[in-house]
């Protein structure tokens, strides 16, 4: 079976984005990433734990109407390093390329360490040096190792 | 040094540490030489943390360089109060100041409100991140004593939270030092500034008692287990205890050892031991001035 199959899962977007070969449970996080959370009227379908060719077991992602930043593109390369971002208009995918570990990503994640300046009430945006295993505030220097998804907060 | 300003001793190079110690040594052995070399410039004094010694060695060396201060005085008189941000702060004193001196409670922060700045800034403690210029300091008290070389330093106390401590050893991975870090459990050195030791091919050794390693020290650098960070007054009383040194526990220690503090003490060192040749801490105070001197003349345009 290609993936084609399974992209049929779920239906096809007209305007948007598909982020297909998410890792196997992480759709939820790419939405978190987003910051959509269905109050907004945004249109989604998700596919969950889907089998794939290149992954045992894949998320798909479909936003109607929403091309990404790339400091979402950043964040989402850090939870699902195998994501690819497809660009649909008119029913046509017109770009596809894969995400790439970025050297730092800004915005987006906030630091766990509550004594960071970053968390307090000044004009600065979190920045986040990546690691090989995970992610280091620039600011404070707090490396975050396990669940990196739970510093994707309030923004 | 490679930055415009001065937030972590992480980045500093041996050359960057040596010349700053030269010229601070240069300035100890004739401390009028450089009287009346910045006539007219102004330091930004920024303290959001009461601190006596650090701002006041700052007001001295700048002083001695013929310059002065412009002090933005205690939170609660100022502006912050109101709710202005750091970064505001920041950007209003620049435009009266040739350089700033910051300390606050928050890590990171020197770090953000040298991004809001073009004149120089020095980080003069950023919470329980770092305090590069109380380490310079340190290094020069340390030389002076023992050298910097083929060394074993133990540092002892709170290196949780030890701004000092963090600094300190990772300017110490620059040179040929075993660095041996002596604490209880709960106050053990960050994990991550372990990991950038280890990164930095350091020699890292962490012990729970002071015994273990004592008799190997060529200097011991005692640092304050602050009652706050236990919960419970007993436990506090029982911790702090095991890392307090008098007469009785040096009678393992080399008659070479040199004990630093970085000041103020309350009750970790006997004041027995001030009057013996191991005591190093009022002479360490003292060199913030000429070290402090040093770092000024370097970012007020030194070699001009
Ligand atoms: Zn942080």
């Amino acid at each position: 079976m290609s993936s084609d199959d399974h992209e049929l899962r779920v239906s096809k977007i007209r305007n948007g984005t598909v982020i297909d070969h998410v890792r196997g449970g992480q759709a939820l996080n790419v939405l978190a990433i987003l910051g959509i959370d269905g109050t907004q009227n945004e249109q989604v379908s998700i596919g969950m734990n889907v089998p794939s060719d290149r992954l045992a077991r894949k998320d798909i992602v479909k936003v109607e109407d929403r091309e990404l930043s790339q400091e979402e593109v950043d964040v989402i390369s850090l939870i699902a390093p195998d994501a690819t971002i497809n660009i649909v208009r008119d029913y046509d995918v017109t770009s596809k390329h894969r995400v790439e570990r970025p050297c730092q990503v800004e915005g987006v994640l906030t630091c766990p360490n509550t004594t960071c300046i970053t968390t307090e009430d000044e004009p600065v945006t979190s920045r986040f040096e990546v690691l090989d295993d995970g992610v280091r505030c620039t600011y404070c220097g707090t490396i975050v190792r396990d669940g990196i998804a739970d510093l994707i907060g309030s923004r | 040094m490679r930055d415009d300003h001065l937030l972590t001793s992480k980045h500093l190079t041996r050359a960057d540490i040596e010349g700053i110690l030269d010229r601070a040594a240069e300035i100890d052995a004739d401390p009028g030489a450089l009287a009346g070399k910045h006539d007219g410039s102004l330091l930004g004094l920024l303290f959001f943390e009461p601190s006596t010694r650090t701002k006041m060695s700052f007001e001295t060396a700048m002083k001695r360089l013929g310059g002065d201060v412009v002090d933005m005085g205690s939170v609660e008189s100022s502006s912050v109060k109101k709710g202005e941000t750091l970064a505001d702060t920041v950007r209003v004193i620049e435009g009266y100041a040739d350089a700033l001196v910051v300390r606050h409670p928050r890590q990171g922060a020197a770090k953000m409100a040298s991004e809001f700045v073009d004149v120089p800034l020095i980080n003069a403690g950023d919470g329980a991140g770092h305090h590069p210029t109380q380490t310079l300091l340190d290094l020069y008290t340390m030389r002076e004593a023992a050298g910097l070389d083929d060394l074993s330093v133990g540092i002892m106390g709170d290196l949780k939270y030890g701004r000092t401590v963090h600094s300190l050893a990772y300017a110490l991975s620059n040179f040929d030092v075993q660095q041996h870090f002596i604490s209880p459990e709960s106050l053990q050195l960050p994990r991550e500034v372990v990991y950038d030791l280890h990164q930095q091919g350091a020699s890292v050794r962490e012990h729970e008692h002071l015994d273990a390693v004592l008799e190997t020290l060529d200097v011991l650098y005692v640092t304050r287990i602050q009652r706050e960070r236990f919960p419970d007054e007993n436990e506090y009383q029982k911790i702090a205890g095991e890392y307090q040194i008098d007469m009785a526990t040096l009678e393992d220690a080399t008659p070479e050892l040199t004990i630093m503090h970085p000041l103020p003490r309350v009750d970790e060192i006997d004041p027995a031991i001030d009057d013996t040749d191991h005591a190093a801490y009022f002479e360490q105070a003292h060199n913030g001035v000429p070290v402090r001197m040093a770092l000024l003349d370097q970012f007020l345009g030194g070699s001009a």
